[in-house]
């Protein structure tokens, strides 16, 4: 009986031998998922050149740095009596597969009316890389950011409609107290083009909330500067 | 859609001539060179052949060529067998290289380091020639090996080897020694440069079929004759019992041949690329917010190597694939390890510059046409994902 299981074995090794063809080798036609290709190379919602100053929006999220490789950032106009998503624009400055995870997440967002910002905080990386049908594991950080930039501008809304209480923090230190703004913003607003306290505050009201964190958000914007070598040169 | 390569520093096509000669021996001949029956001394002559023909091409003796699988095998050959040997005869052994080497080389002085031996890292300026007083004042009484490549992989930049080599060799007079001595990685260079080892003033040189139109997996290391070397692979004593193994044969019989043909026709074919290589870096950095990396003289005839502000290189290559070109990016995405290119960041270049970096390698295949077609397809799509980008950084 063993015999025979054996025998049925080596006769299969051989079959599969035969079948080896090294001349029908076949080129995948895309190094990612095709989901991947198609978000890719025809992006979903993006915000055109000529768009942004007629794009009507309540809320920008921004996340990432250029010297990281990525950066991502959305536009969202969210009905303030449902507060649903209704219209969604993006911009990303990286890879293939970041481009695609942020179109796609614009996608999701939209479906069903517009995603509820309950629910589109919910997102996470792993939700992205599920619609994309999968990505290599170590591009998974680019889909991280798009989770992440869309979180922020959500935050962005509340802050602009004055619902602090709604604000939620992720692994940032809380600088300015009562407008909850975080040393992650002030490394925003520095990445964006803001050399100074003042030009800082006219991003994210810094030190207006609460004014005794101004000498740690002079500080930080100090260290941002020098972080990212955007001091300029005299 | 007809397919635009240009990527031939990453690898070239094996050439047709160089094809048929590995053909008709491995129709003919499967002997081990190290059997004395008829088949292994057919294999054996055949092999010799191949050895004394890379000797004639090189100037050098048939028995001061060790044949290797590939580039990378060759250079850890040199750097370990040197420096492993040698390192009994000085007190505190030091190594000398540059910081854009390739990787074969970075890496293997990384794990010498974790041996004992001190490492020097010589720093490039903006264009990635290697700063000639740093080396000069590297070099001491501990100094075993300085190994500095020919021509950059990345940027193309070529090192004045025969400078160089006289630096060393005025040190080596005048403290009256034998060492440092002196290795160069001659792999991007075999195509269009003088490789001859005495020419260039070198102890090693190391050389591969698969960038000059050969079989992959087949290289070399010349090892200058009296030079005290030990193997890293050991077994049945093949190649002078410093590479054992039975010989590669038909592969080193094609990077004979390809060698053969690389070096005869490098004048013309150097000619030949430089001119579709201005013509293309002309006028790529008509695109704005682009600049060249590496030697605008100074350089390999085939290597472009340009950034694009704002956008990354990754998504750029994929993009370029869709078209039929085949490209390559110093982004840190495009790597395995997620790093920027090390080249990119010691010449001076910003991350955020650098993960827009394009090569494009030019080869046998490539003609003015193809680059106009290139040249036509290239600025709408970095228009294309320019758009898709939310920075806009300074040039």
């Amino acid at each position: 009986m063993k015999d025979k299981k054996n025998k049925k074995k080596t006769k299969k090794i051989k079959k599969e031998n035969t079948d080896f063809d090294i001349f029908n080798v076949t080129t995948p036609p895309w190094i990612y998922s095709e989901t991947v290709k198609k978000h890719f190379l025809h992006p979903k919602n993006f915000m055109k050149p000529n768009e942004e100053k007629k794009f009507k929006f309540n809320a920008v999220g921004i996340v990432g740095s250029p010297a990281c490789g990525d950066v991502m950032k959305f536009w969202l106009l969210i009905d303030e009596k449902t507060e649903r998503i209704k219209k969604v624009r993006w911009r990303t400055f990286g890879c293939g597969s970041a481009i695609a995870a942020t179109s796609v997440l614009s996608e999701m967002l939209l479906e069903n009316n517009g995603m509820t910002l309950k629910e589109a905080r919910k997102i996470r990386p792993q939700d992205i890389v599920k619609r994309l049908k999968g990505l290599p594991e170590r591009k998974y950080h680019c889909s991280v950011l798009g989770d992440k930039a869309l979180r922020d501008a959500i935050n962005d809304y509340y802050r602009k409609t004055k619902q602090y209480d709604k604000i939620e923090i992720e692994n940032g230190k809380i600088i300015d107290k009562v407008l909850k703004i975080t040393d992650n913003d002030i490394e925003k607003a520095v990445l964006e083009g803001a050399k100074n306290l003042e030009e800082v505050q006219e991003k994210t009201k810094v030190g207006t909330g609460d004014p005794k964190c101004i000498k740690e958000a002079e500080k930080l914007i100090k260290f941002y500067l020098k972080k990212y070598n955007l001091y300029e040169k005299k | 859609m007809k397919r635009i390569y240009l990527d031939y520093a990453a690898t070239t096509p094996i050439r047709k001539e160089v094809r048929e000669t590995m053909k008709i021996f491995e129709e003919k001949i499967f002997g081990n060179p190290s059997s004395i029956h008829k088949e292994g001394r057919t294999a054996k002559t055949a092999l010799e052949k191949a050895r004394n023909l890379i000797a004639e091409i090189l100037e050098v003796k048939s028995s001061e060529i060790i044949f290797t699988n590939g580039g990378t095998e060759s250079i850890n050959l040199a750097l370990f067998g040197i420096s492993r040997t040698n390192k009994k005869f000085f007190k505190k052994p030091r190594l000398i290289t540059s910081k854009i080497e390739h990787p074969a080389v970075l890496n293997s002085m990384k794990q010498l380091e974790k041996e004992g031996f001190e490492i020097i890292y010589i720093n490039v300026n903006k264009d990635g020639l290697i700063n000639i007083n740093e080396l000069k004042n590297a070099i001491n009484e501990n100094t075993i090996l300085v190994s500095i490549m020919y021509a950059n992989n990345e940027i193309g930049t070529i090192q004045p080897i025969e400078k160089i080599s006289k630096i060393i060799k005025d040190y080596q007079n005048k403290k009256r020694k034998n060492f440092p001595l002196f290795h160069t990685d001659a792999c991007q260079a075999a195509g269009y440069l003088d490789i001859r080892p005495k020419k260039l003033g070198v102890d090693l040189l190391t050389l591969n079929a698969s960038k000059i139109y050969g079989p992959k997996a087949s290289g070399l290391l010349y090892i200058k004759e009296n030079t005290l070397i030990e193997p890293l692979i050991f077994g049945g004593g093949q190649e002078n019992n410093l590479r054992s193994g039975t010989e590669n044969v038909s592969g080193w019989i094609g990077l004979a041949k390809a060698l053969e043909l690389a070096q005869k026709e490098k004048d013309k074919e150097s000619k030949r690329l430089i001119k579709i290589r201005d013509y293309a870096i002309k006028n790529i950095l008509k695109i704005e917010k682009t600049f060249l990396n590496g030697h605008p003289k100074i350089r390999l005839p085939n290597n472009i190597n340009i950034i694009f502000l704002d956008i990354e290189g990754e998504a750029l290559v994929l993009k370029l694939d869709k078209f039929g070109i085949s490209a390559s990016t110093g982004s840190a995405c495009h790597s395995k390890t997620l790093e920027p290119s090390h080249v990119l960041t010691a010449i001076g270049l910003k991350r955020e510059a650098i993960h827009g970096s394009l090569r494009l390698t030019l080869g046998k295949e490539t003609t003015k046409k193809d680059i106009d077609y290139l040249l036509k397809v290239l600025p709408k799509i970095i228009k294309e994902l320019r758009a898709l980008s939310p920075i806009s950084l300074k040039k």
